[in-house]
């Protein structure tokens, strides 16, 4: 394990801890990575098993009529994989693309097919261990995002970070 | 090895055949018509022949007198793959020359069965 | 050992299918007059085949049925039956009723066996010697005393109860068997040894030889046989067993065998009953035939156990069978749609041809050749000069030269004779004409031309509809053909053949030709035309195309309601392929359907609007020109449009239409596009002409969705991506710039 991921699974100890409960054997079976990434300053969370590699940003081809949020299609060694800007599918302000800006692209297989998307964001932080008992619900407030794609919220570092849901992320056409 | 020459213009009764065959140890080469198997079977000597009757170019019955006419075929166990059940249409391969016959359809137990009687 | 023989049944269901082809193509073919033994041969194999495959691998219907209808064309082959006209259409259903059967056995379903009962119960009455035609009307219900019984049926002989069971107190503890092979057995290479061999592992065996009759020594044949075989086997086995082992030489030798039975204590009857036994055993001829004599009465015929045919038994069944055969022989095409649309197995699988893989495996050989060429120099050159750079270039374009043989050559896997397809309609020309009593005959050239198998699955129905079409609105009836001077049999010509990048499928008809007059008259009656409005010839035929527009008297069966030409043409259209029609009244139709090889790979025309590239299809444009100004309209609703000669044309701002910029860019010397999408003419404009190159299609709905207007994307040389336009999407994008454009088009005309 890198250091960082150490430093995450002792986080997601010290969380358990931190509830009150103690860890066991079952804690580190049960415990999910996150990759963390950041837009506008606020952390989000994916689950690293849905994530298939990270890449630069560039060479987007727009589709035609997309809704504002889907950026276009890029290639990906030659499959085509559209590529959706978050800041916009979650009504945040407009981004500039430089060159920390990252796509991450997630995929999900289904009993039929795997299905591949990029996610356009800002910068891509670290990877953190979490345990079932570290995540709670979202808010019902609604701020400036979508509800939709959110699985939960979690404190890492003493820092807030919203996971998404990579699998209702993967279904936006049901949204389209 | 024991080889043996299966010949039927089915593909799927071939597979079916050789496969058998195979997982029971025999080495086993294949023919689609009556005239392949002669030629291939002019090039090697087979232990036991298993053919088929209505076959397209050159039938069993044709088949059987040919391979008798040969010197290494003389004496080589022939057995007819047939569906005929009459009497006279049995015969006729016995009267060409083959040493007896396997009814389709027939399970591959009894098909090794009766082969592992007459060569071992 | 228990081997799973469903493994095997991929492979019986496909050569099924291929024999039943060939049985009909053979029956189509055959000359009731002058049969041709080989093709009679021929389709006997191919019953044959089915019959031995559907046994060994558990498929009963299937060998039931198919043993009729071997028996009875075993028959037609030796001569002992003559075939006709009747008996071909019997046998033509038959083949219909077996691929039924498979169908449903393939995709793992019940069979449905009432057309199979119905045929057996017909093919019976013909064994019995009625004619084809009065066996199709009336069915002989009872079942046959005489031949039919021995010839369908292999009746097993009455049970005859064993000497044990008579209540004779004695056991037979062996047999005592005589054994004299005949002089020549061995000939048919079989071992007397082999027999005792066997014989030894039914019981204890006590062999005594008897070499009386060897001859001397000079006048010994080494090949015969002269010895004999006294033989005591003690078993409990049944004489069945016994006999068994001699099964194969029972004509090549001399053999009796006598059950050997224990002394019992109490024998006051022995005498009667060793009578008794002795007469319920074997009396042997000299040719070892064993002759089973019960010493009972014969039991009474309806006692005996015989296999029940599949042939009705009650004489009540007569009147539903004989109408419903009546029926079924009848109307036999009507029988085949009323019949569940069959599950049509998509095949995924394709038989390729060893040659077309050794191709490809030198190709690949090639390109690695070329790639670790390349690979060398990429690493030797330190330094980059003129030499290097030139030798670079040329490995390039040894690598572009392999990829392109390689691309050919693997495009080829996927293709397949267009005869695969041309197959099944000289069946339905004939059953269709029939039907409709006409004479038609069916010309087919060029059915090796070779294209890819999706793109062949999906014309079919197009051409069948096309053929059903000419059948039913094409070719006259006889008499009107004979007053008009033409022969009373007419003519559909298929022919297919390669040309540039594309396939060609041309059917012609010697038929009336098409009626434009009334096209026009029947679309003005439905509006699609206005009442004063003036259609060139060319406009009149592409009627023939607008939906909803059928004009024969009664909408046919056969055509089918609710397929007309437009989906054939929109179904030609998807497969990015075109249709054309021509026609001379009196004289006959043309319709030519031109396809892609391949529908991985497009023709395509590069263009860039705002920056980007998109790509038309070849095949969907119509011209490209330079706007003159003086030519656009600009009409009230905010669409332009602009004058192509005869006609207004709806002009299309792809930036604006995919939402890509304001697109407000003056018109006078932009570049426009025409396209044709189901006879109607758009102009797009488009910033750039690129060029014209080809095009791997790949799609856009694997990650995504369907996008209206775009019908795939594809990867530029450039790694960019870039979408492929579908012309009908973007007229349904358009519609009402192009309804605008009709209306100007309508009034100025």
């Amino acid at each position: 394990m890198s250091t960082a991921e150490q430093q995450g699974a002792k986080n997601g100890l010290q969380q358990t801890l931190a509830n009150g409960n103690q860890p066991s054997a079952q804690d580190f079976a049960d415990q999910q990575q996150y990759l963390t990434f950041l837009m506008q300053d606020e952390e989000y969370g994916i689950d690293i098993l849905n994530v298939q590699e990270i890449r630069g940003w560039g060479n987007v081809s727009p589709i035609p009529n997309a809704p504002n949020y889907v950026s276009g299609v890029i290639n990906l060694r030659g499959a085509i994989v559209p590529v959706i800007d978050l800041r916009m599918l979650f009504h945040l302000s407009d981004s500039n693309y430089d060159e920390n800006t990252v796509v991450i692209v997630l995929k999900v297989s289904t009993e039929k097919v795997n299905r591949i998307m990029g996610i356009v964001v800002d910068a891509v932080s670290d990877v953190f261990s979490l345990l079932p008992a570290d995540k709670q619900p979202p808010p019902s407030v609604n701020r400036n995002f979508s509800h939709d794609f959110i699985e939960g919220l979690t404190e890492v570092k003493g820092k807030m970070v919203i996971l998404l849901d990579s699998e209702r992320l993967l279904h936006l056409e049901n949204n389209l | 090895m024991t080889k043996i020459l299966a010949v039927d213009d089915s593909a799927s009764m071939r597979q079916m055949v050789v496969f058998t065959l195979q997982s029971a140890g025999y080495e086993v080469v294949e023919a689609a018509d009556g005239q392949q198997a002669l030629d291939i079977a002019e090039g090697t000597t087979f232990d036991l022949v298993l053919s088929d009757v209505n076959m397209p170019v050159m039938d069993g019955i044709q088949l059987v007198k040919q391979l008798r006419q040969l010197e290494a075929y003389k004496y080589t166990p022939i057995l007819m793959l047939t569906t005929e059940t009459s009497g006279d249409k049995k015969m006729a391969g016995k009267g060409a020359g083959a040493t007896g016959w396997v009814v389709k359809p027939f399970n591959p137990d009894k098909l090794l069965a009766t082969i592992k009687k007459v060569i071992g | 050992m228990s081997i799973d023989l469903s493994q095997f049944h991929a492979v019986f269901f496909e050569e099924s299918f291929e024999g039943l082809e060939l049985m009909e193509a053979a029956l189509l073919d055959l000359d009731v007059d002058n049969p041709d033994s080989e093709q009679i041969n021929a389709i006997f194999r191919a019953a044959h085949s089915i019959k031995g495959g559907s046994g060994t691998f558990g498929f009963v219907q299937v060998s039931e049925f198919t043993h009729i209808l071997e028996t009875l064309l075993d028959k037609v082959r030796d001569g002992g039956h003559a075939i006709d006209a009747d008996g071909i259409e019997l046998f033509l259903q038959s083949v219909d009723c077996l691929r039924g059967l498979l169908e449903a056995l393939q995709a793992e379903q019940e069979p449905d066996l009432q057309r199979a009962n119905q045929l057996t119960g017909v093919f019976q009455a013909v064994l019995d010697g009625a004619t084809y035609a009065d066996s199709s009307s009336q069915v002989n219900t009872n079942p046959p005393q005489d031949k039919g019984i021995n010839e369908v049926l292999e009746p097993e002989l009455p049970v005859i109860p064993e000497a044990e069971n008579l209540g004779a107190v004695r056991q037979q503890i062996g047999f005592k068997i005589d054994f004299k092979p005949d002089t020549d057995m061995l000939k048919g290479g079989n071992d007397p040894v082999r027999m005792l061999r066997e014989l030894a592992t039914l019981g204890e065996i006590k062999t005594t030889l008897d070499a009386s009759e060897l001859p001397p020594l000079e006048s010994l044949v080494a090949d015969n046989c002269y010895v004999s075989w006294h033989i005591e086997l003690m078993t409990s086995c049944k004489i069945d067993d016994v006999e068994e082992v001699f099964e194969w030489v029972e004509d090549e030798c001399e053999l009796s065998i006598t059950p050997i039975m224990a002394d019992a204590p109490n024998t006051s009857n022995s005498q009667s009953e060793d009578a008794q036994s002795n007469s319920n055993v074997q009396a042997t001829d000299t040719k070892g035939e064993r002759l089973v004599m019960p010493s009972g009465p014969l039991p009474s015929l309806d006692k005996l156990q015989l296999p029940s045919p599949a042939v009705p038994k009650s004489s009540e069944a007569v009147h539903p069978i004989e109408s419903s055969v009546q029926e079924a022989i009848k109307t036999p095409v009507e029988a085949k749609p009323a019949k569940a649309k069959p599950v049509k197995v998509e095949s995924s699988s394709i038989r390729v041809g060893i040659d077309k893989v050794d191709s490809l495996i030198n190709l690949v050989g090639e390109l690695v050749i070329t790639q670790s060429m390349l690979g060398q120099m990429g690493s030797a050159s330190d330094s980059i000069n003129e030499e290097n750079i030139s030798h670079l270039r040329e490995g390039l374009v040894q690598l572009e030269q392999n990829t392109r043989e390689l691309q050919d050559s693997v495009m080829r896997i996927r293709m397949l004779p267009i005869s695969f397809t041309f197959n099944r309609l000289p069946r339905m020309v004939r059953d269709i004409s029939l039907q409709l009593g006409k004479q038609v005959q069916l010309e087919l050239s060029g059915e090796n031309t070779e294209l890819d198998k999706t793109v062949m699955e999906k014309i079919s129905d197009p051409m069948v509809h096309l053929i059903r079409n000419a059948l039913d609105h094409g070719i006259e009836m006889p008499e009107v053909r004979k007053a008009a001077g033409k022969p009373e049999l007419g003519t559909i010509a298929l022919n297919a053949f390669h040309q540039g990048g594309s396939i060609v499928i041309e059917m012609r008809d010697d038929g009336g030709g098409i009626d434009t007059e009334r096209l026009l008259a029947k679309a003005r009656g439905n509006g699609l035309v206005g009442e004063s409005e003036l259609l060139t010839q060319d406009q009149k035929l592409e009627l023939l195309f607008a939906p909803g527009l059928s004009t024969s008297e009664q909408v046919s069966d056969l055509s089918g309601r609710g397929v007309g030409m437009d989906v054939v043409r929109r179904n030609i259209q998807e497969l990015n392929g075109s249709v054309e029609v021509s026609t001379e009244i009196g004289k006959g139709s043309k319709f030519r359907i031109r396809l892609p090889l391949t529908l991985a790979i497009l023709d395509g025309q590069l263009v860039t609007v705002a920056d980007q590239t998109y790509i038309f299809p070849l095949v969907s444009i119509s011209e490209s020109l330079q706007i003159d100004g003086a030519r656009v309209n600009n009409l009230a609703g905010g669409s332009d449009v602009y004058s192509l000669r005869e006609e207004y044309i709806p002009i299309l701002r792809l930036d604006r239409l995919f939402g890509l910029r304001q697109g407000d860019a003056v018109l006078d010397g932009s570049l426009l596009v025409v396209i044709e999408s189901e006879g109607q003419k758009i102009g797009v404009v488009v910033d750039e002409l690129l060029a014209q190159q080809q095009v791997v299609i790949k799609s856009l709905e694997d990650n995504y969705i369907r996008v209206l207007g775009v019908s795939g994307a594809t990867i530029l040389g450039d790694g960019n991506v870039a979408m492929i336009l579908d012309a009908v999407g973007l007229s349904s994008l358009a519609g009402k710039d192009i309804a605008a454009a009709k209306k100007l088009t309508d009034a100025a005309a």
